[in-house]
């Protein structure tokens, strides 16, 4: 087969009164690929979302699902896509098995396939043991898991996975990830919306960062991650209150504004590698700063989004305030004082 | 492509037929759904079968001596015989509310959402939700019955019979008015608090537990006209072969069609439009 694109949305907009969700978006997936759309609360990547689920009619602009289209086709749409929403859209009082089964036999598939399907996924998804329990008894990451089971009853061509992460803790999100990472090996093309930088970068083969319903910047990780340029230096600093200092000491030594990118942390970009490293710890030890951790690095997504925005993405929802792609810096130059 | 393929898949993009077959099916598989909520929830079971025998029971014995007093009531022997075929209807009206605060609580957590990118039948969840209050509003009346009989309540059986069957078809129009409030208001709570004020009022000033004669003229009017009072002298004129069973059946059925002609169409208009 030749290259199809998945997914092709043209100017889409939508409104909600006097909210602009969505002020014309452009997106395209190629089959088997994944595409990360990246953007904070209510960036409109849920609107997008709905739009290309045939939940929302689009106020204008096309949106073609394998050569569908979403407004005109909608039935035919929804045979081939999966959707596993934001807020785990699993029924709390049926089992887990009972609930694949439903969504199974509402797909029209025969009785056997509903069963042995059903029992495919709740293996693959590793949730033989709670199947007979009452979807209630559940927690967060057990319910992602179903909920992206029901998503893949039909084996949909094209999956959309809304947040599949939001709220969950680290271990379960990373749960949650290696089985999305199994599908897309798999070969099921998707539309990944989230907010965690992170996710989009171990994901997406493609990522379009949206804001107040554009896409503002498009590309692989690597792309986005280039288009920053240079290297960054960032300071954690050992008490929070001292961060806006930290973001006044590093904007000092000359090369750009500094940033707080999260409680403890001023990033800023450094033109002049070891050199600005050199210049913001003189900085640091002069304003007598506590300082934990002092590091050149490449950019990372949040540094992208940062730039393109001008704002952090909201911070993780982890217990120390410490953001999860922090551990993978180690690859990245690294300098220390 | 210039060969036809196989597509391994399964899904090739192709308008799928929604038979009447598949829209009947896929409605029974939400009923099925809707059943076996009521089967999770035994404690609720419990309270809410023994709602209505505990309104027959406190009805009978609390209202039931004085109100033989009166003369439209005297004519049927005893009030149990009054009152059954009437509290009938008021079971039903009220479970019909249990449509309004499922279908909001599905709309709130994201089911609805599932279910509408499934390639079901667009009628299917609304048809399949007022299907599961008729079953559960028919299981309820014949336990209503059963207490009767055992308390002394004396219908005929075929009329009974005929009465449960408009009550429970009176109750399944009602939930489609309660399908287009639970899908026109933010959380259950509303749709809950909603229901009841429509309820109420209809339910009360009706011909449910006394004849209407002897109310303020003003609601009297309104008790003579209102849908629950027709069902409730349908279902008592049939059950207990005491006056004339032609002109309110006519109303009843008159009143089913009518709120089904204009509710099932909003209700899947609405469905079909959410966002």
């Amino acid at each position: 087969m030749a290259d199809t694109a998945a997914v092709q949305v043209e100017g889409l907009t939508k409104s909600f009164g006097e909210t602009t969700a969505l002020a014309g978006i452009d997106l395209q997936i190629r089959e088997g690929t994944v595409l990360g759309l990246l953007g904070p609360n209510g960036a409109g990547k849920t609107t997008a979302v709905r739009v290309l689920a045939t939940l929302l009619r689009p106020d204008a602009g096309r949106a073609l699902v394998f050569g569908t289209d979403v407004v005109r086709q909608p039935a035919a749409v929804r045979t081939m896509i999966g959707l596993a929403g934001q807020f785990a859209a699993v029924d709390e009082l049926l089992t887990g098995r009972q609930n694949l089964r439903m969504v199974g036999r509402l797909y029209h598939l025969s009785p056997a396939e509903v069963r042995t399907r059903s029992d495919e996924l709740l293996e693959r998804f590793d949730l033989v043991d709670a199947a007979h329990r009452p979807v209630r008894t559940y927690s967060g990451g057990m319910r992602r898991r179903l909920d992206l089971a029901a998503s893949l009853l039909n084996r949909p061509r094209l999956l959309y996975l809304d947040e599949p992460t939001t709220g969950l803790d680290p271990r379960s999100r990373a749960d949650v990830w290696q089985m999305i990472k199994a599908l897309v090996n798999g070969g099921t093309t998707l539309l990944l919306t989230t907010q965690y930088l992170e996710e989009a970068d171990r994901l997406a083969d493609q990522i379009s960062v949206i804001d107040h319903g554009r896409v503002i910047a498009e590309g692989t990780a690597d792309e986005l991650k280039s288009s920053t340029g240079g290297q960054v230096v960032e300071v954690r600093v050992t008490r929070a209150a001292d961060v806006g200092r930290a973001v006044d000491v590093l904007s000092s030594i000359g090369d750009a504004d500094a940033t707080r990118t999260a409680d403890h942390v001023a990033t800023v970009v450094a033109e002049r590698g070891v050199a600005s490293v050199a210049d913001a710890a003189e900085a640091l030890r002069q304003a007598q700063l506590d300082v934990t951790d002092l590091a050149l690095r490449r950019p990372t997504l949040d540094d992208v989004f940062l730039d393109l925005t001008g704002r952090a993405v909201e911070p993780e929802p982890s217990s120390n305030g410490d953001r999860p792609h922090g551990r993978a810096r180690r690859g990245g130059a690294e300098a220390r004082v | 492509m210039t060969t036809a393929t196989i597509d391994p898949t399964g899904t090739a993009p192709s308008t799928p037929r929604i038979t009447l077959g598949t829209a009947l099916s896929d409605a029974a598989t939400i009923t099925g759904r809707y059943l076996t909520h009521i089967i999770r929830q035994p404690r609720l079971l419990v309270f809410s079968t023994i709602q209505p025998v505990m309104f027959v029971l406190l009805f009978v014995y609390v209202f039931g001596g004085a109100l033989l007093q009166s003369p439209a009531i005297q004519e049927y022997g005893s009030y149990k015989d009054f009152l059954l075929p009437g509290i009938f209807v008021q079971t039903v009206a009220f479970g019909a509310t249990q449509t309004a605060i499922a279908l909001a609580e599905d709309l709130n957590k994201g089911v609805i959402d599932r279910f509408r990118s499934l390639p079901i039948a667009r009628s299917a969840v609304l048809v399949g939700r007022t299907a599961a209050d008729l079953v559960r509003g028919f299981a309820v009346v014949m336990i209503m019955t059963v207490v009767g009989l055992i308390i002394g309540f004396r219908p005929q059986f075929f009329g009974l019979l005929a009465a449960i069957a408009v009550v429970v078809a009176f109750g399944f129009a009602m939930s489609w008015i309660y399908a287009v409030v639970g899908l026109s208001v933010p959380t259950s709570e509303t749709a809950q608090a909603a229901s009841f004020v429509v309820t109420f009022p209809l339910v009360f000033a009706s011909a449910v537990f006394i004849p209407p004669t002897t109310m303020p003229d003003w609601l009297r009017v309104f008790a003579e006209n209102n849908p629950i009072t027709h069902v409730a002298e349908a279902s008592r004129a049939l059950a207990t072969g005491i006056g004339g069973v032609a002109e309110p059946l006519l109303w009843s059925l008159a009143w089913i069609v009518g709120l089904l002609a204009v509710f099932v169409p909003l209700a899947v208009n609405r469905y079909r439009k959410m966002s």
